[in-house]
């Protein structure tokens, strides 16, 4: 027993240091002087240092502490990703003039941003229902706090009290789903409700409510079509930065989530073909519910996405679309859907991450978030201009950036299952989609800069930043086959494969 | 055949040559434009000199099409190669470039036109660096498009032109740019995802079994996906004369009628180049219409012949609607770029309609007519061009007598509107007979109605010719001056063409007779 867990502890290197770090940037805030992003450096460190052990676990495939966790290539992958949007967020954080009014409590922020990447980490790996809830709830208090941490700003507090309550009442929802599950299949794990299944559960109704609940909580997550309403209003109130981590890191998180819950315990595990094409419990057609939420999102989301002004906002709804199309993904019930989940969250997290960026420089710069007030920037800031145009194009799905590969996979995914309604949906959508994107790109070039607006400048460090995610943006675009090898060898699922 | 400059291949050099040229732009100070624009005129010029290499040596007796043994210049690497996995098989992308007689001739027009767009861009002064820069990165595109086998680089090279596109005319554009640029946009991006969807189910659905190691492979070679052997069991697209297959055939022929563009899909044209500037008119006629029946005979014709022959009556009657209702629209127009505009639509229509009739002279037509068409409206839109940068104008009731005021301008715009008109001894004239003799054959009825519309075309031509060039001079007109040499040196090599293919055809018909005949005999065959 101890040998196991000492085993375990092993394997748990990445959670525990984020654990240390948080504590220390604690302590930290506590005794180093606050004129500095000191707690910012130091959340940096961890995160990398979390990394390189993440990075360590390659190739394992075991659960371990009593089938709490597992540690298989697939977790690797989106802790990978998490890890990898922690570090651009600190980035941002530094160079956030929001923030910079908050010098005195930044520790406090830091200290979340550890917090919630702990919660995240865990939900990627942990398989069994109650931990999955914890770390669902410990990533969902932090984020909380973070969007209403500009106590100042009422819209902060507003769009944090609405997060609270709708976060709140889903999560709620999803335990009650939980423990209707466990009451049917009287296991925790997912392993155990797997195997409860395919010996027959004589109480279908019962057991597709559970999984309707279970889906309110995490559709909350992914911000996906009904469960939706909240993310405009709390990336327009949240700082910047919270807006793009929730955009980006949370959804990647509950991403991995769900396809391990949905895929570990209600597939047949038997019955998965040599193509890779899994079997689903007879009683049981969560694909199809799936893939309506999945079409609801791409088309709410993106006509939504028309009439909106405030980036923010119109970067919320985008973000909706998109889980749209990585929902397809899942509907589809194959590992290649799988794998092109993958490949299209490695691409997504950093054009996302790079509009939002540039979003943050231009409201620092021009104190607006107004897509119209973008009227000229592009003429004002030429590197910023052309990497915004690049972000977006790269959402839009156009080649040669990464989104189309990103696109062109999913796509690929879902023709070749047969899903051909909902593709068409999906391509319908990404014209239409077309569109808002485009209108900042116009924004930005197609009119003059008003007489007297000066060019504007942003630090080396910022541009550094910039062409971080602008390089990989552009680069998956035309060479992209490390990151397919690498998303076709994370499709390992434990207990799946 | 082995024909390489420093390592790489002619064709590479002639696709990528502008992406070098954007990235000297780009490099270059803001106010040097000068040294901008003569980047641009050195790059496309080595283009041409490099088309006239390839026009050189080109082999005219080897065939193409579907067979990759008799590609020229062919250049295939391994791009994206990820090995197997047991549920998608090995998946296979290739840099594969390579001329047959179908897509020669649209690699020289497209050397040619984007030399003259150069030159006729000499004159534009906002934001120099931006625009040469763009102007590149689309010249690259479209002479990717024309030289790709592979799908998957095809559909890059095709989207890639789209932004460019969007900058340059609305950029630069006229007082409605934002709206005709958006309206070219999304129309074109809406042809882009159905043919994504099309090259991915294609993709799907074809696979070859690799040689050296007995995989089979996915792959997005166009050649494999004509060979209906490669077809999959219980892929969507395999079998023949499916309803899968013609949903497929109608999505790519959406795709390329967006571009071409065909009646119903052609209403972004007449904004496009009514607000597009001189240049980018020049570009936007003298080749991005041919993206779209370069697509028809590379992709829709070989790859689904039967739904080819099954669709053959409807595209057949959307070119005639478009013959006869661009050139009604033409003539109804008073200004002079929309009138080119719908000419445009009306030709296009004629080559379409040549390649219908699915016979050797309609489809030699069809793919001559591609290029005279190029030529013509280039001289067109640079006609107009002139005009328009003298008086800032472009209303035809505004001149009168312009060819008392500028006889030799006069002189070779009228070779260009003859040449539109079809008058014989010019190149249109050759084109369009041919298209017309091969529809004939096909479909009598339709041929017959269509050629009306080379009687409306005469009237709009003639009537404008009156307007414009004769008459009475205006007295606010009688300070024009007559072409600088820069102009002359846009006009005379496309007027030098007008005239020698008008007189003598033959070495552009000798390019291509023999890929197309046997494109024609593959179709009818149903791909074998």
């Amino acid at each position: 027993m101890v040998e196991h867990t000492l085993h375990s502890i092993s394997l748990f290197y990445p959670e525990i240091i984020i654990v240390v770090t948080l504590c220390v940037i604690i302590i930290a805030d506590l005794v180093v002087k606050k004129k500095n992003h000191t707690a910012g450096w130091i959340l940096m460190g961890g995160f990398g240092l979390a990394g390189i052990t993440v990075l360590l676990q390659a190739g394992r495939n075991e659960s371990v502490f009593y089938d709490m966790v597992a540690v298989d290539p697939f977790a690797l992958f989106f802790k990978v990703l998490l890890l990898l949007s922690g570090i651009f967020i600190v980035f941002f954080s530094v160079n956030s003039d929001e923030l910079k009014a908050y010098k005195s409590r930044i520790g406090e922020y830091y200290m979340l941003l550890a917090g919630m990447m702990l919660g995240m980490l865990l939900m990627v790996g942990s398989t069994n229902l109650l931990l999955m809830y914890l770390a669902f709830e410990v990533t969902s208090i932090s984020s909380y706090v973070l969007v209403g941490f500009i106590k100042k700003s009422l819209r902060s507090s507003e769009s944090s009290m609405k997060y609270i309550i709708y976060g709140a009442v889903s999560s709620g929802v999803m335990l009650y789903g939980i423990s209707l599950l466990i009451g049917i299949t009287g296991a925790t794990d997912i392993y155990g409700i797997n195997a409860a299944l395919l010996a027959g559960v004589d109480q279908p109704l019962i057991l597709n409510i559970s999984i309707l609940m279970i889906i309110v909580g995490l559709g909350f997550k992914i911000t996906v079509v009904p469960f939706h309403f909240w993310a405009p209003d709390v990336y327009e109130g949240a700082p910047m930065t919270i807006a793009a981590i929730l955009a980006v890191a949370s959804k990647i998180a509950a991403f991995g989530m769900l396809i391990r819950f949905f895929s570990v315990s209600f597939i047949n595990a038997e019955g998965i073909s040599a193509a890779g094409v899994w079997q689903i419990f007879d009683a049981l057609h969560w694909d199809l519910l799936l893939g309506a939420m999945a079409a609801m999102a791409m088309i709410v989301g993106n006509l939504t996405a028309l009439m909106q002004d405030n980036i923010k906002r119109m970067l919320a709804y985008s973000s909706i679309a998109h889980a749209g199309y990585l929902l397809m993904g899942v509907v589809i019930l194959t590992e290649q859907g799988i794998s092109s989940i993958l490949i299209y969250l490695f691409i997504y997290l950093f054009m996302n991450l790079g509009a939002f960026y540039v979003a943050m420089l231009f409201s620092n710069k021009v104190n607006t978030e107004s897509i119209e007030a973008y009227k000229g920037l592009g003429h004002r800031a030429p590197l910023e201009g052309v990497a915004m145009t690049i972000f977006l194009v790269s959402l839009t799905g156009l080649p040669p950036t990464g989104g189309f590969i990103a696109k062109l996979y999913i796509f690929g995914a879902a023709i070749s299952a047969g899903w051909i309604w909902l593709v068409a949906i999906a391509g319908i959508t990404t014209v239409i989609s077309l569109f808002y994107y485009i209108r900042v790109v116009r924004n930005m070039y197609f009119f003059e800069p008003e007489t007297g607006a000066k060019r504007l400048h942003f630090t080396f460090g910022s541009k550094i930043i910039l062409l971080l995610m602008l390089i990989p943006t552009l680069l998956l675009g035309v060479y992209f086959t490390p990151l397919l090898e690498f998303a076709q060898s994370s499709i390992k699922i434990l207990g799946l494969n | 055949m082995e024909f390489q400059i420093f390592g790489l291949g002619i064709l590479t050099w002639i696709v990528f040559i502008p992406i070098v040229g954007m990235i000297i732009v780009l490099l270059l100070p803001d106010r040097n434009s000068n040294a901008i624009r003569w980047t641009a005129a050195v790059v496309t010029g080595i283009q041409v000199v490099l088309a006239g290499t390839i026009f050189a040596i080109f082999d005219r007796s080897k065939v193409g099409i579907n067979d990759a043994e008799s590609f020229q210049f062919m250049e295939q690497f391994s791009w994206i190669t990820v090995e197997a996995v047991p549920w998608v098989g090995r998946i296979e992308i290739n840099y594969f470039l390579g001329l047959d007689g179908l897509s020669v001739l649209m690699v020289m027009l497209t050397s040619l036109i984007a030399f003259v767009g150069v030159i006729s861009s000499w004159n534009i002064e906002k934001m120099v660096k931006g625009y040469f820069a763009l102007y590149l990165l689309l010249i690259t595109g479209m002479m990717g498009v024309f030289v790709a086998l592979d799908f998957f680089l095809f559909f890059i090279f095709w989207e890639v032109m789209l932004l460019p596109m969007y900058f340059l005319i609305g950029l630069w554009g006229g007082p409605r740019r934002e709206y005709a640029a958006i309206k070219f946009f999304l129309y074109t991006f809406v042809g882009g995802i159905l043919m994504l969807l099309t090259m991915l189910a294609l993709y799907f659905s074809v696979a070859y079994t690799d040689p050296a190691t007995g995989q089979s492979v996915h792959t997005f070679n166009m050649l494999h996906m004509m060979n209906p052997a490669n077809y999959v069991d219980g892929g969507i697209l395999s079998g023949v004369d499916t309803t899968w297959r013609y949903v497929a055939w109608m999505a790519l022929f959406i795709n390329f009628a967006i571009k071409i563009p065909l009646f119903p899909f052609h209403t972004w044209l007449p904004d496009a180049h009514v607000e597009a500037p001189t240049p980018i008119s020049v570009i936007l006629a003298g080749v991005l219409l041919k993206l779209g029946t370069y697509g028809l005979l590379r992709i829709n014709f070989p790859m689904f012949p039967d739904a080819t022959i099954y669709f053959v009556y409807f595209m057949a009657a959307l070119a005639m609607i478009s013959i006869i209702y661009g050139a009604f629209c033409a003539m109804a127009q008073d200004d002079f770029k929309k009138l080119i505009a719908y000419s445009s639509i009306s030709h296009m229509g004629i080559v379409v309609l040549g390649l219908a009739a699915l016979n050797t002279q309609g489809m030699v037509g069809g793919v001559l007519q591609m290029f005279n068409h190029g030529i013509i409206t280039a001289v067109l839109f640079l006609a107009v061009g002139v005009l328009y940068d003298r008086t800032h104008k472009r209303g035809l009731y505004d001149f009168g007598g312009i060819a008392n005021q500028m006889p030799k301008y006069t002189g070779i715009a009228m070779i260009g509107m003859f040449a539109a008109l079809g008058l014989p001894g010019l190149n249109g004239f050759v084109s369009e007979l041919f298209s017309f003799l091969g529809a004939f054959e096909a479909f009598r009825w339709i041929a017959i109605i269509s050629v009306t519309g080379i009687i409306i075309t005469a009237a709009y031509i003639l009537w404008t010719i009156q307007r414009v060039f004769l008459g009475k001079t205006p007295e606010q007109l009688l300070v024009l001056k007559d072409l600088t040499p820069r102009e002359y040196l846009a006009f005379i090599p496309l007027i030098i063409l007008i005239i020698l293919l008008g007189v003598y055809p033959a070495p552009a018909i000798e390019l291509m007779n023999t890929s197309l005949s046997h494109l024609v005999e593959f179709v009818n065959n149903g791909g074998r």
